[in-house]
């Protein structure tokens, strides 16, 4: 989709920037008014005057240990929409989805598809308990199978057979999974097995059918493990995966709350809840992202350019060159790795509050930390220099989901708390919103969500 | 834990020089995780484009040991680690620092090739029917994740330095999936002869030896292609005709 999309974007004439990294959001007023970063390449800066600016960064992962997500998922948008004095919500709901790679650590957390799973990939444990029907929550009770033959069935397509419990909701699994490996009944690398070859019980030239099935998941096992997956069963474990939380956006124009300024994508929110289902993040970027440029351009062209303050640039300037200026006493990739170690152990899968105080204390002490980051070298493609600024987003976003998750007490969606295990009804109409306060404080706020429209309630009630 | 050395290329804009990076390997490494390890503790600013680290987004392209590769599906283990490991950035192409290149070239030339150019929807339902069989030859093509290996090892490009005469072969797979996709009306045969230098390719398939992705280029892409061009200007046949009708060539 990407290639095609690109293929024919070339022919549109539109200009691309391609490794540029913007490090501030300019302002007039209220108002975007442009955008300021540099080139990865030759490390020059530029200034883009612009009278909308559409963010489509993704998401957060690298705030954590063990993900799915590249390096760049550093939540940079978040970060630029915050300090732009847009409001952010659901920050505490962050996916970890069941099934990354975990051995050999060198490709732990790239993703294990859940299509192995919708083709009748099983989860066991180490005794060879399919472990996910021990723990089938009430409200999906029915809409699970409780026979490892009608999960079969529902794999190959019945439709009157109900879907297996390894399809149940991402954080329902990665939690299973989590208990088992905590008990004593991991697999040998620390995570469970994922087994797809069983099916040749069930299906001739099952091996010919698994590759067909599941291309890239048979070649990426094949050369990272040395695994064959129509053969041998594959060890997997939870691993950060989205970030359902983002820019508040208008949902008909996915403009933020600062006049100019769209978010599109995962940096954006509201669209997925508190937990995004197994493929509705690409419906949401065809849906989404078409509608942030159509309105962004709309914006446009109803307005004029807004005037850019020399004293802004100045600043932004001197910050992207801050590293370079400190003697180096702290390494950026140093810091990196112990924020992410941090957020892995104390706001991860399942959260207390006791930790999470914790947290914020660690979060502030790797913020004095970020401020002595030092790099050498020069400008030119300086991977050091793009972690050191990188980093301060990820502190951003880590103090975000950190404040949100104490805020949520309760459990919900992909946020669980040990100390608050169930849903509590004061909490399901209303969000966690998270604003820059006047003295750069951050500011956590609960606010009502918004009553339902009218036509919505009556497709949900055709749908029941 | 055992260690294993690196011989890294370390300057900017062609000029430079290997230098040798001793660090801690371990079971399952690929050469990617031993340069983000000296990256992260030896040498923060050596330069490195990366993404997806799962061979899928084609960032990664290096010579490892003279062989151009994806560092990231290059496994330590396949490699006699007895020795130092060398790793340079992609010759085909302008240098720009350390392991990466600019590689900006490619992406002028795909803008140069004429758009995919369907014909009217002629489907009952004002959309198109294709065979399976057309669907999975053009599928093969479209596997590429644009690593630009083959563009590499291609010595039109990478000795002859041919870039304004020739596509190479990752476009010449671009124009197959293109010209063989029963949709498309365009018709890019004359260019494919003159402007993209189909003609320049002597089919040693060096490129099909490097792709990642397995992609068949010379047999499946470039071949065929080439019996295209030679059907619509040197058949003797058509020739013949040519000359007696006196249509122009």
């Amino acid at each position: 989709m990407i290639r095609t999309l690109q293929d024919h974007d070339v022919h549109l004439g539109i200009d691309f920037f391609m490794e540029y990294t913007i490090v501030s959001l300019l302002k007039d007023g209220d108002r975007i008014a442009g955008a300021f970063g540099y080139d990865r390449e030759r490390g020059r800066f530029h200034l883009f005057r612009a009278k909308a600016v559409v963010l489509a960064t993704g998401g957060i992962g690298r705030a954590y240990k063990i993900t799915s997500n590249s390096w760049e998922y550093t939540g940079d948008g978040h970060a630029l929409a915050y300090h732009a004095g847009a409001s952010l919500m659901d920050m505490e709901f962050v996916q970890f989805h069941p099934t990354g790679m975990i051995w050999p650590p060198s490709v732990r957390g790239i993703l294990v598809t859940e299509g192995v799973r919708g083709e009748g990939g099983v989860l066991r444990n180490k005794d060879g308990r399919r472990f996910m029907f021990d723990d089938i929550p009430p409200a999906y009770a029915n809409q699970t199978s409780n026979t490892e033959e009608e999960g079969w069935r529902y794999t190959q397509g019945d439709k009157n057979a109900r879907r297996p419990p390894e399809l149940l909701t991402r954080d329902h699994v990665a939690r299973c999974i989590r208990r088992e490996v905590r008990e004593g009944r991991g697999s040998p690398h620390g995570g469970v097995f994922l087994d797809i070859a069983w099916i040749r019980d069930r299906i001739p030239n099952a091996a010919e059918h698994i590759k067909k099935k599941l291309p890239s998941m048979y070649h990426q096992f094949k050369q990272l493990a040395d695994i064959d997956i129509t053969v041998e069963p594959m060890e997997v474990g939870p691993t950060t995966h989205y970030m359902m939380g983002g820019v508040r956006v208008d949902p008909d124009s996915q403009m933020s709350d600062v006049p100019g300024l769209f978010a599109a994508g995962e940096c954006g929110a509201g669209l997925h809840g508190a937990n995004r289902l197994g493929g509705n993040s690409l419906s949401d970027l065809l849906v989404f992202g078409k509608r942030a440029g159509q309105y962004a351009a709309c914006f446009a062209k109803e307005n004029s350019f807004g005037t850019i303050h020399s004293s802004e640039v100045a600043e932004a300037e001197k910050q992207t060159l801050a590293p370079f200026e400190h003697n180096g006493t702290e390494g950026p990739y140093a810091v990196q790795q112990a924020l992410q170690d941090m957020m892995q152990d104390l706001v991860g899968i399942v959260r207390q509050e006791k930790e999470m105080l914790l947290a914020l204390d660690r979060i502030q002490e790797f913020k004095a930390r970020a401020e002595r980051v030092g790099v050498t070298g020069n400008r030119e493609y300086n991977p050091g220099w793009h972690t050191a600024i990188d980093l301060n987003n990820l502190l951003t976003v880590s103090e975000m989901v950190t404040r949100a998750a104490l805020e949520r007490k309760e459990s919900r969606g992909a946020h669980f708390r040990d100390d608050f295990p169930g849903k509590d009804d004061k909490f399901s109409s209303l969000n966690i919103v998270v604003r820059k306060g006047p003295a750069g404080e951050m500011q956590i706020r609960r606010e009502p969500i918004p009553e339902m429209p009218l036509e919505l309630k009556q497709i949900i009630e055709e749908m029941k | 834990m055992s260690t294993a050395t690196f011989r890294i290329w370390r300057g900017a804009k062609g000029a430079g020089k290997f230098q040798d990076y001793t660090t801690e390997v371990s079971s399952g490494m690929v050469v990617l995780d031993a340069v983000h390890r000296i990256q992260a503790e030896q040498a923060n600013n050596l330069a490195v484009r990366w993404n997806c680290k799962a061979g899928k987004c084609g960032s990664c392209s290096a010579e490892i040991n003279g062989m151009p590769k994806l560092m990231c599906m290059t496994r330590l283990n396949s490699l006699p680690l007895e020795q130092p490991v060398t790793i340079e950035p992609m010759k085909a192409f302008p240098h720009v620092k350390d392991l990466v290149t600019d590689v900006s070239w490619n992406y002028s030339v795909k803008k140069s090739i004429a758009e995919f150019k369907p014909r009217p929807p002629d489907g009952p339902d004002g959309t198109w029917r294709m065979a399976q069989k057309d669907a999975d030859r053009v599928q093969e093509f479209r596997k590429c994740i644009e690593c630009f290996l083959c563009q590499d090892v291609c010595h039109v490009l990478r000795d002859h330095r041919m870039h304004d005469e020739f596509i190479g072969p990752r476009f010449l797979v671009y124009v197959a999936a293109l010209e063989m996709n029963p949709l498309d009306v365009q018709d890019r045969i004359p260019t494919l002869r003159k402007q993209y230098g189909i003609g320049l390719c002597n089919i040693t398939k060096c490129c099909t030896k490097v792709c990642p992705e397995s992609i068949t280029i010379t047999d499946n892409a470039i071949i065929p292609l080439k019996e295209r061009v030679v059907d619509r200007f040197f058949d003797p046949m058509t020739k013949l005709f040519r000359v007696f009708s006196g249509s122009p060539r």
